[in-house]
């Protein structure tokens, strides 16, 4: 395995191990804020269950993504020091306002998890509700450094050093804010129906129990309306990367020929010897009208990049087929469970609809995995567009493959310790005894009801 | 130069309460004698609401040495690759390990598995960080062109990083055991960790003559530094002062004057590093003024620090206040 591969190879399952976690920590405190304000509206036992439980399960991720976030932030130089030496001070200060975000995350994390019985119901759920907002902005700082690489602005190049670095413009980067908020709600639909599909599952072994119903009713409204948002927000980003790294897009949709009136290839498999795109469904002037919002507009194919600055196009566009494909589908989900909802009373009497949810389980995060490597493997083979190669970048350290196996393997075992521990403390069902145990540790604290 | 001084102060702070977290981890390896179960206990409460915030004092460290520092964090980075791996495998090792043992409730055996785990990282990621210390004072941490010139072993496995390492391991063990005799409201604990605190007490001041003796061959421009009369004796006099200080409170059980001192003690000892490395970043080869990054730059990241400040030290002392004034008969669950 040569040193680059390797290096890539280790950064890609680096982030797509802290990129679960981290969505679970963006999502679920917004989720578990939910349930207990809810709790202490209407005093029903079942909220507070749902709250705890998800508390819980917030506090193994939380600090799995900790540290996993932690090894990221080094092996930006131990795999990159190139590019961070280039690169550092242009980037360095969304890293930096995202550290501070972070602190207030932990911080305010320890108190909710720990402060129940510490501190008064209100402050406790500002506590949560500090904790949920400052998992928003967290992601949303990585994502404009992020978008800095993909449209790199507030700096001029003179002698190939960045010079004039203006930290504000960098951060200002056409790519950044899009990206981000397609991003958060990416979180919140994988998360939400990640977790309602758990708790589904359980719904269909022990029907009557409240606490599913709660849990399930929580988790699909934010996953379903993260879910409908995101057909706006990737709209958006589409139009962006449409304007600004056009050979992204040429790759997302297998599109080799610069044309007026591009078509809109739906599957298929572009082969970049014979530069088509086959077994596509193609719908005529597709493209021009969603990258441009008109029927003529010219849509830039891979023709117009150097066939050495070209991303695996195969990979971008089925990844992007994959990213489209599940996001539609989870908008139809939700879109019945509204439906249902309306029209037919509790979902969680509806059989067949807790069936599907269970099988939608993971589609958010194959969603949000398949997304992470559009972007990522669209970008190559520049790390900064059009400023420099990842080749560049890569440290000039020897034998990259050891730390590449080192940690795939640690993050596999901690994947499997993390899976078993969940099941067994946070997705377990709990009896209605329990359910009133834990109320009536509580009640004591405020007014009974 | 602001900036500098910032980054000291967040490293300062993840010393102090991040550095005490890893202590504990130490004396959970450590523990024995008939109260061994209390003692872990003890520590583990003590970590458990708020290790996540201080081990993020580290990031910020990270964080601003990138983006202020640009071309240390490149050198550093490229040079120190290898304690560096280790010391992130210990990160992750020591939190995961952490939060597993203590949802393994009901199964003593493996609670115990991940216990050691905790411990054994715990041990690891402070020599790593010192090591990673001790190198950039040794004057071999040269990087030309992206390329290390003295490889990527030799810059830091020598006695005098390793003898850093043991150095700062030792301050972390010592710090986790002053704070530990004020955590604990059980006298016979209390008793515990105020013996404790004072062999470890002896073995820093062992480990600093240790590292000063090193520093002769291993950092010969710290070395003299050292030994040139200047502002570093000044802060050398006030670690000793201070490093007296704490025994004799320890000795007289005022555990909280000792907790005091104690912190003052480890402070001045990084601040005297500090010191005595200064004008250099990485020593003989990089002064704090080559590694910065263009001056707008720096200022809008202490601008951003300083408002990042004013959130944060409120937020601390909240959370301080809810888990560390005396309130220990309030469970955490």
């Amino acid at each position: 395995m040569s040193d680059i591969f390797a290096a890539r190879s280790q950064m890609a399952m680096s982030l797509v191990f802290h990129i679960i976690f981290a969505a679970i920590g963006v999502a679920l405190p917004l989720m578990m804020v939910i349930a207990e304000g809810l709790w202490l509206r209407t005093h029903d036992a079942a909220y507070l269950c749902v709250a705890k439980r998800w508390a819980k399960g917030t506090a193994i991720l939380f600090a799995v993504g900790a540290v996993s976030g932690t090894v990221l932030s080094f092996e930006l130089g131990l795999l990159w020091p190139r590019f961070m030496g280039f690169a550092g001070a242009a980037i360095g200060m969304p890293f930096s306002l995202e550290g501070f975000a972070f602190f207030t995350e932990a911080i305010f994390l320890g108190i909710y998890l720990y402060g129940w019985k510490r501190v008064s119901p209100e402050i406790h759920l500002l506590a949560g509700a500090i904790v949920a907002v400052s998992g928003v902005a967290s992601a949303m700082f990585v994502c404009l450094a992020n978008g800095w690489m993909n449209t790199p602005t507030g700096f001029r190049l003179v002698n190939g050093q960045l010079t004039d670095i203006n930290v504000w413009q960098a951060l200002r980067n056409p790519a950044g804010l899009p990206e981000a908020i397609h991003m958060i709600l990416a979180s919140y639909c994988a998360a939400g129906f990640a977790t309602a599909g758990v708790h589904a599952l359980l719904a269909l072994r022990d029907r009557s129990n409240r606490f599913h119903q709660r849990a399930i009713a929580i988790a699909l409204l934010v996953g379903g309306s993260a879910a409908v948002a995101q057909a706006v927000s990737g709209d958006a980003l589409a139009r962006m990367t449409a304007r600004n790294v056009p050979t992204k897009l040429a790759a997302m949709e297998g599109d080799f020929q610069t044309r007026s009136g591009a078509p809109l290839h739906i599957g298929g498999l572009p082969d970049v010897r014979t530069r088509q795109t086959k077994y596509a469904i193609e719908i005529p002037d597709g493209l021009s009208l969603l990258a441009f919002h008109s029927p003529h507009a010219t849509v830039q194919g891979l023709d117009k990049t150097p066939r050495d600055e070209w991303p695996n196009v195969l990979v971008v566009h089925i990844a992007f087929q994959i990213m489209v494909g599940v996001g539609t589908l989870l908008i139809c989900v939700a879109l019945v469970a509204a439906w249902l909802a309306w029209r037919k009373g509790p979902l969680i009497e509806n059989r067949r609809f807790l069936q599907l949810l269970v099988l939608c389980t993971p589609l958010g995060f194959v969603a949000l995995e398949s997304g992470w490597v559009v972007t990522e493997v669209g970008r190559q083979p520049w790390i900064i567009y059009h400023i420099m190669k990842t080749s560049q970048a890569v440290t000039t350290m020897p034998g990259l493959t050891t730390p590449m196996v080192l940690f795939t393997g640690l993050y596999l075992i901690l994947a499997a310790v993390v899976i078993w521990l969940m099941s067994r403390h946070v997705i377990a069902s709990p009896s209605e005894a329990e359910i009133h145990a834990i109320a009536g540790n509580e009640v004591p604290l405020h007014a009974r009801p | 130069m602001l900036l500098a001084l910032i980054l000291m102060a967040s490293l300062t702070l993840y010393v102090l309460l991040g550095g005490a977290d890893y202590g504990g981890g130490v004396w959970d390896l450590l523990s024995s004698g008939p109260r061994r179960q209390e003692q872990r206990e003890l520590i583990s409460n003590a970590i458990t609401p708020v290790w996540e915030a201080n081990h993020v004092w580290l990031v910020l460290v990270v964080v601003l040495l990138f983006a202020g520092f640009p071309a240390a964090f490149a050198a550093i980075t490229t040079a120190l690759n290898i304690p560096l791996t280790v010391l992130i495998i210990g990160i992750v090792m020591r939190g995961s390990s952490f939060v597993f043992r203590a949802y393994h409730t009901g199964d003593y055996r493996t609670q115990r598995r991940w216990g050691l785990i905790f411990a054994i990282a715990s041990t690891i990621t402070p020599l790593c960080l010192g090591v990673v210390v001790g190198a950039m004072s040794s004057g071999r941490v040269l990087v030309r062109d992206g390329v290390s010139v003295n490889g990527f072993l030799a810059p830091w496995l020598g006695t005098f990083p390793l003898m850093v390492g043991l150095f700062a391991l030792s301050l972390f063990v010592f710090l986790a055991a002053v704070y530990l005799t004020v955590e604990g409201r059980d006298p016979a604990l209390q008793e515990d960790f105020r013996r404790k605190a004072l062999v470890s007490g002896v073995i820093v001041a062992l480990m600093a003559l240790g590292t000063f003796l090193a520093a002769r061959t291993g950092a010969p421009d710290i070395y003299a530094g050292l030994l040139r009369p200047s502002l570093v004796w000044i802060v050398q006099g006030a670690t000793a002062a201070y490093a007296i200080a704490t025994f004799v409170a320890l000795l007289k059980r005022k555990y909280k004057i000792a907790r005091i001192a104690a912190m003052l003690q480890v402070g001045l000892i990084l601040w005297g590093w500090a010191l005595s490395q200064s004008p250099f970043f990485l020593q003989g080869d990089m002064t704090v003024s080559e590694a910065a990054a263009a001056p707008p730059v720096l200022w809008a990241l202490i601008g951003a620090t300083v408002a990042g400040l004013l959130v944060l030290f409120p937020s601390i002392w909240y959370m301080m206040q809810t888990f560390k004034a005396n309130n220990e008969d309030i469970p955490l669950h």
